[in-house]
């Protein structure tokens, strides 16, 4: 093995302390596992516990926060675990994307935990939702973080169990039925991941994401990447529910709580979309490139798929299940443009988008529920003549979800569009355009039977509760927002695609000696 | 040795692959254990087979002499031989639940959560 390496082994093994600063990378996943831990010792003090979760959900968004700000203003940041330098230590390596993803989640996370203080009664605490939850955001800000190839497979696995937990809160049959379907099929895709990882491994006998970055041009000849781009970009898509492999993901989305199933579509297919990005377009942009035809004929499925299923549902959780997969091939269709003045960025602007609005909408469909007594479109109805507020904020998720303008959908679908028409690939702008569209009419006939339609039964108005009202009148107004003044998230997103299309940044940060 | 762990890995695979495709959840299961270990000898591979000289540094030098064992492949299938066994443990008993619950274990009967006779969404007032 031993690859003639010109890394400078001596200065690896001399151990100083790490720099003070260099901690805030890996503090947000230390922080979620010892939270987890505390709120597991509190398991007999329910109220505690709770109100436990939601402070510490509160610090890991200031920590996101202060890590966001601190890679903006200074450019990414190492850590090494013991000071062991690479290659021979685990680096957690943050750069704009992955602070900018992490401090996201922890926003979805912390609006979550809030609604769920209403929505997880006493049974669902008892069987460890908040000290799952935790577990989950370390796994998924691990993921986000990490710089090691290997390490983002074992967070993946981290983030993986503590979804099954919480998908069978509550144990009903049909929330057995759709985590057996859901579990079976994400653990076969990590397993395909890890395949990845071994191969990627004999090839290039590093797993440190930027020594691979750096390596990939020299190995180009000799080692089969295409192969290995292929299987990153099978598992990934697996776990994002792109087109020929998303059925796991209306079969198990509805059946849990509604705040679980909140986070999920929130969070872990915008991890699969992550680590996507970041292996086929940091690591191996050549083979992108390569495959750039397949992934936009994915990219153009997955839309339209989750446009027509989204038309044909009558459950508005399966409904939004399916605008969660159009949204994926939106983010997929930026992968296959690629470049970084329109595809990634617009890619990454849509992943944050959709991070807090699918969010969002599966805590109105809660609401939604709670209000008309169910989830069926044929059984609502007058919700607009009880809440005039509720039914505002939804329209504007709603609209938001379709990409239209003054909402956070409507920039990302820009930029994606115009990338996809300067590359000439008019039919992904097309199909673009086209989903949008199909989600418009699914979403307005949504509109149309719950809220304008006089209520089929009288329906009782129920008192608003600021535990799920505020989540998610908090996050309507980051989608908002995020629409009416893009220029900030914008400027994040176009800076962080061009750190990924151009990693000397980050390279320079796990090798500040240089590499050759 | 190589192309015989090779071939290994590539049976280990072919029958995963073909237990997985079954509609039986416990032949599903049997798969998901065969692939696992599938990928942990393709880790062991692909980490190069060297024979009978362990990674100990000797006294007196800095880094391992030329030819012995590379001790990563075997940390990473620890973690993952870990992970999968952990995995397989949970799944093994959601099965086992699946089966008390839904009576069945013939995936194409389990339709709790997408039952057959699901309506179509209104197409009027």
């Amino acid at each position: 093995m031993a690859a003639p390496t010109t890394i400078d082994l001596s200065a690896a093994l001399i151990t100083a302390p790490v720099p003070i600063g260099h901690w805030l990378a890996i503090l947000p996943v230390a922080h979620c596992i010892m939270l987890g831990a505390v709120l597991l010792m509190l398991r007999a003090h329910l109220r505690l516990q709770a109100w436990f979760a939601i402070a510490g959900l509160v610090m890991l968004a200031l920590i996101d926060a202060a890590l966001l700000a601190k890679v903006a203003a200074e450019g990414p940041l190492t850590m090494v675990m013991g000071r062991w330098l690479p290659p021979f230590g685990i680096a957690f390596t943050v750069d704009l994307f992955g602070a900018l993803m992490a401090f996201t989640s922890a926003l979805v996370a912390l609006a979550a935990g809030i609604y769920a203080l209403a929505d997880i009664g006493e049974s669902g605490r008892r069987y460890g939702f908040f000290p799952l939850l935790m577990l989950l955001m370390a796994g998924a800000t691990g993921a986000f973080l990490t710089g090691d190839v290997f390490n983002l497979y074992v967070w993946f696995e981290v983030l993986l169990i503590s979804s099954f937990g919480l998908i069978i809160l509550g144990s009903e049959r049909q929330q057995i039925d759709g985590a057996l379907k859901y579990a079976v099929l994400n653990l076969i895709a990590t397993t395909l991941f890890l395949i990845g990882v071994g191969i990627l491994y004999a090839a290039f006998g590093t797993l440190n994401m930027a020594d691979i970055a750096a390596r990939a041009r020299d190995l180009r000849a000799t080692a089969p990447l295409m192969t290995l781009a292929s299987l990153f970009l099978l598992a990934f898509a697996m776990k994002a529910a792109a087109f020929p492999v998303n059925f796991w993901l209306p079969a198990a989305y509805h059946t849990p709580r509604i705040v679980v199933s909140a986070l999920f579509a929130g969070l872990l297919t915008k991890v699969g979309i992550y680590a996507l990005i970041r292996v086929v377009v940091m690591l191996l942009p050549v083979e992108r490139q390569e495959l750039s035809l397949l992934i936009a004929l994915a990219a153009g499925a997955t839309i339209l798929v989750g446009a027509l299923g989204a038309l044909a549902e009558n459950d508005i959780r399966r409904l939004f299940g399916y605008v969660v997969i159009s949204g994926i091939g939106n983010m997929l269709a930026g992968v296959a443009i690629g470049g970084p003045g329109g595809g990634i960025s617009g890619a990454v602007f849509y992943a944050v988008h959709s991070m807090v609005l699918m969010t969002a909408l599966y805590l109105a469909a809660g609401e939604i529920a709670r209000r008309g007594g169910g989830f069926l479109l044929s059984g609502l109805g007058g919700l607009y003549r009880q809440s005039g507020a509720f039914t505002a904020l939804s329209l504007m998720l709603f609209l938001a979800a379709c990409g239209l303008p003054p909402f956070s959908g409507f920039w990302p679908k820009v930029i994606l569009v115009k990338a996809s028409l300067d590359s000439g690939a008019w039919w992904l702008a097309a199909v673009i355009l086209v989903g949008g569209f199909l989600t418009t009419i699914a979403f307005g006939r949504l509109f149309l039977l719950a809220y304008w339609r006089p209520a089929p039964t009288a329906a009782m108005p129920s008192a608003a509760l600021w535990r799920t009202g505020l989540p998610l009148a908090a996050l309507t107004a980051l989608v908002v927002g995020f629409g009416i003044l893009p220029e900030w998230l914008l400027a994040l997103s176009q800076s962080a695609a061009a750190g990924l299309a151009d990693p000397q940044a980050y390279l320079h940060s796990v090798f500040p000696g240089g590499i050759r | 040795m190589e192309p015989l762990l090779a071939i290994l890995v590539g049976l280990f695979f072919a029958a995963a692959i073909y237990l997985m495709l079954s509609k039986f959840t416990i032949r599903i299961m049997l798969g998901i254990a065969i692939l696992g270990n599938a990928v942990n000898l393709l880790l062991f591979t692909s980490g190069r087979l060297t024979r009978e000289v362990p990674p100990i540094i000797p006294a007196g030098l800095d880094a391992l002499p030329a030819g012995t064992a590379n001790p990563l492949p075997q940390a990473l299938i620890l973690t993952a031989i870990v992970i999968s066994f952990s995995f397989l443990a949970f799944l093994l008993v959601l099965t086992y639940r699946a089966y008390q619950d839904l009576g069945t274990d013939d995936t194409s009967k389990m339709r709790a959560a997408e039952p057959d006779d699901r309506p179509l969404p209104p197409l009027g007032y």
